[in-house]
């Protein structure tokens, strides 16, 4: 069962694709990082999962084939915005209030419990809370509907680290408690590195690496090596990333499961970080096209 | 710690028994979020009620001895007459004016901001993602706002007509049928302030920014009013064409009664003319408010067709 399903989604704004040619497929009970640097094309990719953006190419499907903006989509999906909108003018209280008269579901008991329990004041307007409190209320009243899918756009990027420690303990607690499955985009890999199970890598608007974080850390290593070695291994393994450093070369190649190629004894194999990994995938040469490019060079 | 005890496994019902989110829940919604701009409106309707209340209890009051006064054609009722003139006129006169410039300001004070300023303030990706969806949330906003601000409209148009009695016919022309006066009584006042709030919504979705579509809703209001008083009027089909003498047509009979005259022309030896007689005041009211309603709903359903259309 997938959360969210695409299929060659793309989005062009006048002459500029924002996201081109997308396919994921987002198993469900998972908590997805969505990364990449601004610009890379995750506020359009979650836009359109939620309906507030047409996609101009492409398909996509939330909850096991739903459709965008049908009545189950819209139930199941609790999505929280950039910047955390919430009606400035509109007591904590309200807010609650408002979001159960727009839902079939909401439980208010929850979203008051919560909100005490974090010392937000009910009765004070949205617009006076601090960033950090604003997170939680839009945190709050979106866990109150009981989503299936939570989507989170760039949450955590006005808080401090406190308020980033609680926020993401929230989101915890309720996909173990609910089960609820959770999509979270960020610009900021360190927040996630402990708490994503599944990696979704967008750059320049384009999928650079997708998958379970625990399969794409085994299936990738950074071989240290002779630098004369280095080209004809590099033609070979088709790395993701190529260093050379004097004498010595470490080339980031993912060569893992059935399909391993057998690596010379001269080269050493590490395991990689996760930062490191898409760090990798993110630098231009690490565009599918361009790495082909580059090792028809070197060839 | 927590209350959460609904397992997601068993949330999701079959999509068959997935009733929306009823109509009715939006009442609240839509009072809680505009209550401001409905309370700031009947304030402004209340105080200059109380305005019009007052002054036209005293100029009914002082209108009362002159048409009391007897002989009509001496000189102190000529006097009574021509005090009241001077007292009252510019009064009247300034309300008249301000009464037409009202539902362009209602239009741009409540309808502009709905959805500009979702739109601004990026709720719109809070309020269009909720389970009710973006379709139901607009039509009855949008439907709840017009219903209340056009009742609140009329009543308020109502008192005004009362307060204008006593100057109509006091110049030529001054008729119930006369411009700027039609427009203030009748159903005509609340149908042009229902047409002003749904512009400055459309506009306020169309343009995504309060102030510029606020600008832009006094714009197209003026326009539509000039377009009325210059063009549609005269066409609608109440007019009546003659060869003989036009009935009441005598200044001195009865000023307040006197048709409009559209124009005359001759054809050989006739004579032509083409008026509207003021009896035909309601159901030129019905044709000018039909079609300004009709205007309307328009606007709602275009309105409700860019938020459904729109791309962020």
């Amino acid at each position: 069962m997938n959360v969210i399903e695409t299929t060659g989604l793309g989005k062009r704004y006048g002459k500029s694709w924002a996201l081109l040619d997308c396919s994921i497929a987002v198993p469900a009970g998972r908590l997805a990082a969505l990364v990449g640097p601004n610009g890379a094309g995750k506020s359009t990719l979650m836009n359109m999962t939620v309906g507030l953006t047409v996609p101009t190419d492409g398909t996509v499907t939330v909850l096991d084939g739903t459709p965008i903006g049908s009545p189950e989509a819209l139930d199941g999906i609790a999505f929280m915005a950039q910047d955390a909108p919430v009606y400035k003018n509109l007591s904590v209280a309200d807010m609650l209030h408002l979001t159960h008269n727009l839902n079939r579901r909401f439980d208010a008991a929850y979203a008051r419990t919560r909100l005490t329990d974090l010392g937000i004041p009910l009765k004070k307007k949205a617009g006076k809370l601090s960033g950090g409190q604003q997170s939680q209320v839009a945190l709050t009243v979106a866990l109150a509907r009981h989503p299936r899918l939570l989507i989170l756009d760039e949450p955590l990027s006005s808080l401090d680290p406190l308020a980033r420690q609680d926020f993401m303990a929230t989101v915890m607690t309720a996909m173990t408690d609910d089960g609820v499955s959770v999509l979270l985009s960020s610009h900021a890999l360190a927040d996630l590195e402990r708490v994503a199970d599944y990696l979704i890598v967008l750059g320049g608007g384009q999928l650079r690496l997708a998958g379970e974080t625990d399969d794409l850390l085994a299936e990738h290593q950074v071989l240290t090596g002779p630098a004369a070695d280095a080209d004809r291994l590099a033609s070979q393994l088709a790395p993701v990333q190529d260093k050379r450093a004097g004498a010595q070369a470490h080339l980031l190649v993912r060569n893992g499961g059935p399909d391993a190629q057998p690596v010379p004894p001269s080269w050493e194999p590490h395991p990689v970080g996760l930062e490191e990994l898409v760090l990798a995938y993110l630098r231009p040469a690490a565009n599918p096209a361009s790495r082909t490019s580059l090792s028809e060079v070197s060839s | 710690m927590s209350v959460l005890s609904l397992p997601a496994q068993v949330t999701p019902a079959p999509a068959a028994a997935l009733r929306p989110v009823p109509w009715h829940r939006m009442i609240w919604v839509t009072w809680r979020q505009h209550r401001g701009m409905l309370i700031g409106l009947t304030a402004v309707y209340a105080a200059v009620s109380a305005f019009l209340l007052i002054a036209g209890l005293k100029a009914h009051h002082a209108y009362a001895a002159v048409a009391s006064c007897h002989p009509a054609i001496s000189d102190a009722c000529n006097t009574l007459n021509n005090n009241f003139g001077s007292t009252y006129w510019t009064m009247a006169n300034t309300t008249g004016i301000f009464m037409n410039l009202l539902p362009a300001l209602v239009g741009a004070f409540t309808g502009a901001q709905i959805l500009a300023a979702e739109l601004e303030t990026g709720t719109f990706r809070y309020a269009w993602t909720q389970g009710i969806g973006r379709i139901r949330w607009t039509i009855a906003k949008l439907t709840l706002l017009a219903v209340v601000i056009t009742v609140l409209s009329w009543a308020f148009s109502q008192l005004f007509a009362w307060f204008y009695d006593p100057f109509l016919g006091r110049s030529a022309g001054l008729t119930v049928l006369a411009e700027g006066v039609f427009d203030t009584r009748g159903i005509d006042f609340a149908a042009r302030t229902l047409v002003a709030f749904t512009i400055g919504a459309f506009l306020g979705m169309l343009i995504r920014r309060t102030v510029p579509a606020m600008a832009a809703t006094l714009g197209v209001y003026l326009g539509l009013k000039l377009l009325v008083w210059l063009v549609l009027r005269e066409d609608y089909p109440v007019a009546i064409n003659t060869s003989g003498a036009v009935p009441l047509n005598t200044q001195q009979s009865a000023p307040a009664t006197m048709p409009w005259i559209l124009k005359t022309w001759t054809v050989g030896t006739t004579n032509w003319t083409r008026y509207i007689p003021v009896s035909r005041f309601w159901p030129m009211q019905f044709i000018e408010s039909g079609w300004l309603l009709l205007l309307s709903v328009l606007l709602i359903a275009a309105t409700v067709h860019l938020v459904r259309r729109r791309a962020a």
